[in-house]
């Protein structure tokens, strides 16, 4: 007799069986990567991460590892190059979205902008140490390592930020121009604060494209290690003028100088930064979701 | 009574597309007007052209005459802001913005300049009474008006448009998203609204034209079919097209 008709179950399901071992191995594999690498990186870096170290410089002389300089130059750095990039991203993007005439020069300014996030950060170093460093005479400084990654980051600022501005309601605008808002009242009273979460999303990625990156600082804010004046504010300011190497950057350093202990508490210190920049991001985001409904 | 708006030749074209085709209508103050019709008759259309909405469309060429009080609202001197405080509009979604009901109201007044709080204060509370919203939502001004049900969400539309002290409110199917009774109490609103202002209205729902309106217009295809007294539309159209309208013979 023909089983064809049976509602019995055969084999069949056997590969769906297969198939969800696979899944949940490939799943377990990817966390497990992930867990081994910050518990390795963890338990080989922390020991060396005290007191002494995140609050002294390099010194032969006085016998200190210490990264402070690098943790004031990495801040400094992201502080700086945020308040370059934020304001002409976010200019760029209302540009683009209220302003502009839609066409093929909008076209062109979004392919740009989207090669523009793929190119090797590596690149950017190059044309920085020749535009901002040669050039444009700024040496070996932080401000011209701020520079370079103020165009770096750009492309992210600009893309999120015009992503959130379009997903603001036609509605929202439409209600307001019929009371006879102009269209800046409207952009600074409803469109800006309609995607603050999404330029705050912005800014977070960025923050976190500029703490992992080094390629693109090395030729250009360069690997000193001169610990900021806190003096005067002209100190402060005049330390954009220095060359300073930021924790990425020290952590290749003590790679090169076979101090592999050392570039592991740089990388153990970073991970502990990077998980609380996500955590805060999260937070102020659920903070502003609530503060909305 | 006297003529608020008066229509003369008005055409629009949507690119290619001829969506009005030389209207001449007259509005009268202090009534409500209904304009009737199938979807993409032109309704919609004009009644944005009251209020220069149609200015963000792109490729809309406008030619002929819209008289507000006389004054050509099209003409080069117009400042589209001082026509848009007098021309208020309520549009078919509810539309409130992501702040404070407070802030809701106040957003057009703000707009024009008014930045003193007792003022405001003041307008917000006389806005949601003239919309029956006052004691629904006296004590949580301060919450945001996305909180509210649909009905208050338009109920607040309503308010905030009232807020900047209007002379002719718009409203592009005020209650076509909102169920029954929400529709019930915004029907009630507008007999009220029109002993202040006159009111414009764009409706789906024949019923509620002959409820709400003294004046209804039928449209069909870009065209002003006709224009008459509700109770005469409803009960003895004087033309083919409208009377098969209105018995449900198309549309």
């Amino acid at each position: 007799m023909e089983t064809s008709t049976s509602i019995s179950r055969k084999n069949a399901r056997v590969g769906d069986t297969v198939l969800m071992v696979l899944i949940y191995g490939s799943a377990f594999l990817v966390v497990a990567i992930l867990l081994a690498m910050i518990g390795y990186i963890m338990v080989k870096g922390l020991p060396l991460v005290n007191w002494e170290f995140l609050t002294t410089k390099e010194s032969v002389l006085k016998g200190t590892h210490g990264i402070l300089p690098n943790i004031i130059n990495t801040i400094y750095i992201i502080v700086l190059t945020i308040l370059f990039a934020t304001p002409l991203g976010v200019g760029g993007a209302i540009y683009l979205c209220e302003y502009a005439h839609q066409g093929r020069l909008t076209q062109l300014i979004e392919f740009t902008t989207e090669t523009l996030s793929g190119i090797p950060s590596v690149v950017y170093g190059l044309f920085g140490a020749l535009f901002f460093n040669s050039m444009m005479k700024l040496q070996y400084s932080i401000l011209s390592g701020c520079l370079t990654l103020t165009i770096m980051i750009l492309p992210i600022i600009v893309t999120t930020t015009r992503e959130s501005i379009k997903s603001v309601p036609m509605d929202y605008r439409e209600g307001a121009m019929a009371m006879g808002a102009g269209k800046w009242y409207v952009i600074r009273t409803i469109i800006l604060p309609s995607s603050f979460s999404g330029i705050l999303t912005a800014i977070i990625l960025a923050i976190g494209r500029i703490v992992g990156e080094s390629a693109a600082l090395i030729f250009t804010a360069g690997i000193g290690t001169t610990l900021m004046k806190t003096t005067s504010l002209s100190a402060i300011l005049g330390h954009a003028k220095t060359s300073g190497a930021t924790l990425t950057v020290q952590l290749y350093q003590y790679m090169l100088k076979g101090q592999n202990e050392y570039a592991y508490a740089i990388a153990a210190v970073l991970m502990v930064i990077v998980l609380a920049i996500n955590l805060l991001t999260r937070l102020m985001i659920r903070g502003m979701k609530s503060k909305a409904q | 009574m006297s003529t608020k708006i008066s229509t003369k030749n008005l055409n629009l074209w949507y690119g290619e597309n001829h969506a009005l085709k030389n209207i001449n209508l007259d509005i009268e103050a202090g009534s409500i007007t209904a304009f009737i019709g199938p979807s993409g008759c032109g309704k919609s259309t004009y009644l944005k052209t009251i209020n220069r909405m149609n200015d963000l469309v792109k490729g809309v060429r406008i030619q002929g005459e819209v008289l507000l009080d006389g004054e050509n609202i099209y003409a080069p001197s117009v400042d589209v802001t001082l026509l848009r405080k007098k021309v208020g509009m309520v549009f078919q979604r509810p539309n409130p913005f992501p702040m404070s009901i407070y802030d809701n109201i106040a957003y057009g007044p703000r707009i024009h300049g008014i930045k003193n709080k007792a003022q405001l204060d003041e307008i917000v509370e006389k806005s949601l009474k003239g919309a029956a919203l006052w004691d629904d939502v006296k004590d949580r001004l301060k919450s945001s008006g996305l909180g509210l049900s649909g009905g208050q969400q338009q109920r607040l539309c309503i308010a905030r448009a009232m807020a900047v002290e209007p002379e002719v409110i718009l409203m592009d199917e005020p209650t076509s998203a909102l169920d029954p009774i929400s529709t019930m109490r915004i029907e009630e609103l507008m007999a009220d609204l029109k002993k202040h202002y006159t009111v414009v209205i764009v409706t789906h729902n024949m019923q509620q034209a002959a409820r709400i309106s003294d004046t209804t217009a039928f449209f069909l295809v870009g065209e002003m079919v006709e224009c008459d007294k509700t109770d005469v539309i409803f009960s003895m159209p004087k033309d083919k097209r409208t009377e098969d309208y209105i018995t449900g013979r198309f549309g």
